[in-house]
């Protein structure tokens, strides 16, 4: 097998070039999915015999739980993966992956406090699920932060990806909180080895959600990649000639 | 300030008991490091004396501000404890590798041809030993200054002692990562704050499952799983952290 794809995905100018193309595709199919998930769920699905309409944030909430958890395996992954083949563009996807994971795990927090009011009859509980998430968030921000806080970039990227990986301890504890833990926040209800315990007019747009968000992370985590490549290689001859107009060069 | 800073630690080394050269500590030098370092934190009294001035003075606070009624206080004791035992030792833990860094023999560790991962395990063990043992076997003497139930002192005591042997571990890899930073004082919070919580639920856990009357070994077998995996994992991420810094 080649490997030769392998060594080019390292190299941020191949990926500036080759993402152009998937830009667009990305971006219409997590639009298209988003919108029929949406629209499905929130105005065609059957309401829920317990708790009315009020259930159907989790056509937002859950999704973005799930991106957050994913979120954050992308980061580590990504950094492991820097600090393993010595990939630049690794750390860079890291980097960009760490304030749309966290901006999805404080959108599954604040659409949690919405749900919680109508359902449990407050925002906030000190829950283990609803913890841990709480603890997700501040482990996002942390590692925005140390990568922020070197004047060497290259040491920012070693010692946040170190981090990152530390970090994943908790990753595990967040799944399992609502198995081990009784308390208010219910157990998982979609499982990928059984039955999941939702009825099919309700899990088929949640799951086009699910889908809809996933393609959405993918859509801006390249965008963001790009614009974090041409920052970081802006002194180099291909970016300049990239964004110099061609008159302006002569 | 700087230069005088150097100045102490290169005479503290200079003025060792044993005849030898933190460059020359040889393999195996565990024994030899803890030897060091332990002397080097006798002659550094302030360094043992300031976090536990500093968990006492705070938790002094406690009552000022919540209000001295001795049930309130009796409630929260665990939990007060527990907090500013996190923060005396995050406190404590900035300058864990920072004087070694800036006199350069954090260098000359890293470049022995051993692992890092004794000499980290050795200078963990030494903080733990000058800010967590003495925080532990202070904390029976502030649980009956905050009105504790008598049940609670021997689960308060040692689910410490655990913990916060845990929480020097942990630590450590947000002092390594830190190192090189200037004033690396709230982003340390920040980073390591979050890998501190598990540690502090149980802790809690064991003093209020034993005020409630249950068996608090659960909760104390938890804490000693946790300080193995820490003890295990923590100093080689410390020691991959520490290669990082000296890059910067």
């Amino acid at each position: 097998m080649s490997w030769q794809w392998f060594h080019r995905l390292g190299s941020p100018r191949w990926f500036y070039q080759k993402s152009a193309a998937w830009l667009p595709w990305l971006g219409v199919a997590s639009l298209i999915l988003l919108v029929i998930g949406a629209v499905w769920g929130l105005g065609f699905a059957p309401q829920d015999a317990k708790q009315g309409n009020s259930y159907r944030i989790i056509y937002i909430h859950v999704p973005a739980a799930f991106l957050a958890l994913a979120g954050y395996y992308i980061m580590a992954i990504c950094g492991a993966i820097g600090l393993i083949w010595k990939m630049k563009l690794s750390f860079v996807v890291m980097r960009a992956a760490a304030p749309i994971g966290a901006a999805l795990t404080f959108v599954a927090l604040f659409t949690g406090a919405v749900w919680g009011k109508p359902t449990w009859g407050t925002y906030w509980v000190w829950d283990a699920r609803i913890t841990s998430m709480l603890i997700l968030f501040f482990l996002y921000l942390g590692v925005m932060a140390l990568s922020g806080a070197f004047s060497r970039e290259q040491s920012g990227d070693k010692a946040s990806a170190l981090l990152a990986l530390v970090g994943t301890v908790n990753i595990p504890i967040i799944y399992k909180s609502v198995d081990w833990w009784f308390t208010l926040h219910q157990p998982a209800t979609l499982k990928l080895t059984q039955a999941s315990t939702i009825d099919p007019s309700m899990f088929y747009p949640l799951i086009t959600m699910i889908a809809g968000f996933y393609l959405f992370f993918a859509w801006v985590l390249t965008m963001h990649t790009r614009t974090l490549v041409l920052q970081r290689e802006s002194r180099t001859q291909w970016v300049r000639e990239l964004l110099q107009p061609p008159a302006a060069k002569a | 300030m700087q230069a005088e800073q150097l100045q102490t630690s290169v005479s503290a080394h200079r003025d060792l008991p044993f005849d030898t050269d933190v460059a020359t500590v040889h393999a195996p030098g565990f024994f030899t490091l803890l030897r060091t370092e332990l002397t080097l934190a006798v002659r550094r009294r302030s360094d043992i004396v300031n976090p536990l001035l500093f968990f006492v003075t705070v938790l002094a606070m406690m009552p000022l501000g919540i209000g001295p009624d001795p049930e309130v206080l009796s409630r929260m004791a665990a939990g007060l404890i527990w907090v500013m035992a996190l923060l005396a030792t995050l406190l404590s833990q900035e300058s864990l590798f920072r004087g070694d860094y800036d006199d350069g023999s954090l260098e000359q560790l890293a470049l022995q041809p051993e692992p890092l991962y004794f000499p980290v395990l050795a200078k963990v063990l030494v903080h733990w030993l000058v800010t967590g043992l003495p925080l532990s076997l202070l904390s029976p003497l502030l649980g009956m200054m905050l009105n504790l139930g008598g049940a609670g002192y021997l689960p308060l005591l040692i689910s410490l002692a655990l913990g916060t042997a845990s929480l020097s571990l942990i630590g450590a890899v947000g002092a390594a990562l830190t190192v090189a930073l200037r004033r690396p004082g709230l982003l340390l919070a920040l980073i390591i704050m979050p890998l501190y919580v598990p540690v502090l639920i149980f802790g809690t856990g064991t003093v209020q499952a034993a005020l409630d009357g249950y068996s608090y070994a659960p909760q104390l077998a938890i804490l000693g799983g946790i300080l193995a995996a820490a003890a295990a994992l923590a100093p080689l991420a410390a020691a991959g952290a520490i290669r990082i810094s000296l890059e910067n």
